[in-house]
């Protein structure tokens, strides 16, 4: 690999699971940290399987699989605080358990038994907005809101905070994900933007987007992009890292493009052997992050067989979590739908609710009707 | 009691929120320097600073997307769209996000924000800048939706939409930006969510708000002298709408008309004549009239008086009810 092409991700883990040296970049951690991250990886690849078996069983409306996709969520899972505040996309499990949101928040959404159930101010994980490219700009503002903080208390840890967004190579199209650019780059916003490209927005591959690799969109808004492997935790570790050191000290937001390939459908209604050759996939197969980092670890006898079998069965496990979870996800009350649209609501509204609750409570019989 | 104009009002009212609350921050484009095209900002950047009067890029999306973003770290921040018609490039911010954040996050976040939109027709001037586009934001579930009619009302209501839980659109009428009135700095003597009876009658009731109040408080006096007394009622929420004051007055009138320069089809008039319709059909002397804006674009300014409502169209409307 030619470090000196931009174009070409950062990677200090190859696919056949070996460190490579970068001039810039290094990953820096633990043997602890690494079997963390692979542990990580697996159980969000677990949620992923399931997830998308729920769904094929009637049990969750729709699943938006990631696999392929956990490298650069474990990488950013290890750079983020807790006063970090981070807005998702709906791909983005792994960091959605990395942040604490519980199975029954997490599964809701996918079942129609609720919206963003978690509570997205003490987790500090935004609800996820289903219009693509609708948050980045949400992100910037709130970033918008660290520098403000910051300003008048500089000595306030809380306000050492960065902005996380991510977001696809789809939603790089849409004007909001440029106003965002815009802005942070106006206001030198504490927001690290993580353009997510998967590759494919349902059927449309990214020369559709863009004729240019996307992490250069950043030099148009003047703000830094780089490019990473996204398949590489650790590579996506140490360039998000940078990026969020950058952001923290108040030089300015960074865009990282994190290049990644979503080995499955858009979502479980999607087929994508209506648009692209399963050899491509099977290529991408090969560049596994899951698979780079266990032959590391086995290689480095971090981990051995034993510690796998173990993990096997704590997957196991964690797979009759998710399901029985699923199984049990109380509907929301239609009260709950009423009382949600405002704190102060009219009278047309409370007498809106009073009568679908009467409904409820009395449906009027066939004679009734009559 | 002080005398200001409706715009200077809204100028007060925005530094008295500011001081009373150092999370209250404005965003707009040119807001800062200029202090706003209309001057509704005026030296309140030299006062608070250029972090809480933010000069914004032009990019209306971003204002109101970016404000939501200062909302969920704790800012209440109040949007200023330059004119109506600029309030459509920020629509899906405004109608996808900013109002259905409160139902997405299960009633847990709140996103006090404030926008305020100049609006309506009458100063002569270019495409997209005489627009009443309320009708799309009353019809969204998730939104305050308030207007201003006088000076006194411009202060109170910006402030309590300021310190109210939900996001609030703030329409301003601007051909009235200069109409000076008494204003009590003392206390607001109604709630946000309430209507305000301008003038007692038993005859007719109409209903209006913001720049068509006063149209229909002439109309009203004119009915007057031919001997119909009008209740003129000052609608101020269109989101909610006060029924409970709107019931009280068509209870005792039995007629009803409505006034607005937002288009006839599916404008606030459709609503209150349905609702009314709905509740008071045994007992309406008259079906409920419009009187609207044409279902057209709206007309070069030349053209203009042919669009808006006229004292002469709401006296019609008003002989039109009697001659049932």
């Amino acid at each position: 690999m030619d470090s000196d092409d931009p174009t070409q991700p950062i990677q200090l883990l190859t696919p056949d699971g070996r460190l490579v040296e970068h001039p810039q970049f290094r990953w820096e951690g633990s043997d602890e940290q690494l079997v963390t991250m692979l542990r990580q990886m697996r159980r969000g690849r677990r949620l992923d399987i399931e997830g998308a078996a729920l769904q094929r069983h009637g049990e969750l409306g729709l699943w938006p699989p990631m696999m392929g996709q956990e490298g650069y969520q474990a990488g950013a899972a290890a750079v983020l605080t807790p006063q970090d505040m981070v807005f998702a996309t709906y791909r983005d499990q792994l960091l959605a358990l990395a942040r604490g949101v519980g199975l029954p928040e997490l599964l809701a959404l996918w079942r129609g038994s609720g919206l963003s159930r978690w509570d997205s101010a003490t987790l500090q994980l935004a609800p996820y907005s289903l219009i693509i490219g609708s948050h980045p700009l949400h992100a910037v503002g709130y970033a918008m809101g660290i520098a403000y903080d910051k300003a008048h208390h500089p000595d306030d840890r809380a306000n050492d905070a960065v902005s996380f967004v991510c977001y696809g190579d789809g939603a790089s199209s849409q004007g909001d994900t440029s106003e965002a650019l815009v802005f942070a780059a106006a206001y030198r916003a504490p927001v690290v933007f993580c353009c997510v490209n998967n590759q494919w927005a349902i059927s449309e591959p990214t020369a559709v987007q863009a004729p240019i690799p996307l992490y250069q969109r950043a030099f148009g808004f003047g703000i830094p992009g780089i490019r990473v492997d996204g398949n590489d935790p650790l590579a996506s570790q140490a360039v998000l890292g940078w990026a969020f050191e950058h952001a923290r000290s108040g030089k300015g937001p960074v865009l990282v493009e994190a290049l990644t390939y979503r080995m499955g459908p858009h979502t479980t209604s999607d087929d994508p052997t209506k648009y692209r050759p399963a050899e491509l996939t099977e290529q991408w197969r090969a560049k596994d992050p899951i698979d780079r980092l266990q032959k590391l670890l086995l290689r480095r006898q971090i981990i051995d067989q034993g510690w796998l079998d173990v993990m096997d069965a704590e997957l196991d496990d964690f797979g009759a979590q998710i399901r029985t979870t699923c199984h049990e996800l109380p509907d929301t009350p239609v009260e709950e739908v009423f009382d949600n649209v405002v704190a102060h609501p009219g009278l047309d509204l409370l007498e809106q609710r009073a009568e679908t609750l009467g409904w409820i409570a009395t449906p009027p019989s066939e004679g009734d009707r009559a | 009691m002080t005398t200001l104009t409706l715009a200077k009002a809204l100028n007060a009212g925005l530094r008295a929120s500011m001081d009373d609350d150092p999370k209250v921050v404005l965003m707009g484009e040119d807001i800062g320097a200029l202090g706003g095209v209309f001057r509704i900002t005026e030296g309140l950047r030299e006062d608070f600073g250029p972090d809480r009067v933010i000069d914004t890029p032009l990019a209306e999306a971003g204002i109101v997307g970016a404000a939501i973003g200062l909302a969920l770290r704790g800012y209440r921040p109040v949007v200023e769209i330059q004119f109506d018609g600029f309030v459509f490039p920020a629509f899906d911010q405004i109608v996808n996000q900013l109002a259905r954040y409160r139902s997405r996050t299960h009633g847990r976040v709140s996103l006090p924000v404030v926008i305020r939109i100049p609006f309506g027709g009458g100063i002569g001037a270019a495409e997209h800048h005489s627009e009443s586009p309320e009708s799309y934001f009353v019809h969204t579930p998730g939104l305050q939706v308030v207007s201003c009619a006088t000076p006194h009302d411009a202060y109170w209501l910006i402030r309590q939409a300021i310190a109210c839980l939900d996001p609030v659109i703030f329409f301003e009428p601007k051909r009235r930006y200069y109409a000076k009135g008494d204003v009590d700095l003392a206390a607001p003597d109604l709630a946000m969510q309430e209507a305000r009876t301008v003038r007692r009658g038993d005859d007719l009731t109409v209903l209006c708000y913001g720049p068509m109040v006063q149209t229909c408080l002439d109309a009203a006096k004119s009915a007057a002298a031919e001997g119909r007394e009008l209740e003129v009622i000052d609608l101020r929420s269109l989101a909610p709408f006060d029924m409970a004051t709107i019931r009280r007055s068509v209870h005792r009138t039995h007629r009803a008309i409505v006034v607005h320069e937002a288009h006839r089809t599916l404008g606030p008039g459709a609503e209150l004549a349905a609702r009314l319709d709905e509740e008071f059909f045994a007992e309406l002397a008259a079906p409920v009239l419009r009187v609207a804006g044409w279902d057209t674009v709206y007309p070069p300014a030349r053209s203009e008086m042919h669009y808006l409502p006229t004292v002469e169209r709401v006296l019609d409307a008003v002989d039109a009810s009697f001659s049932y």
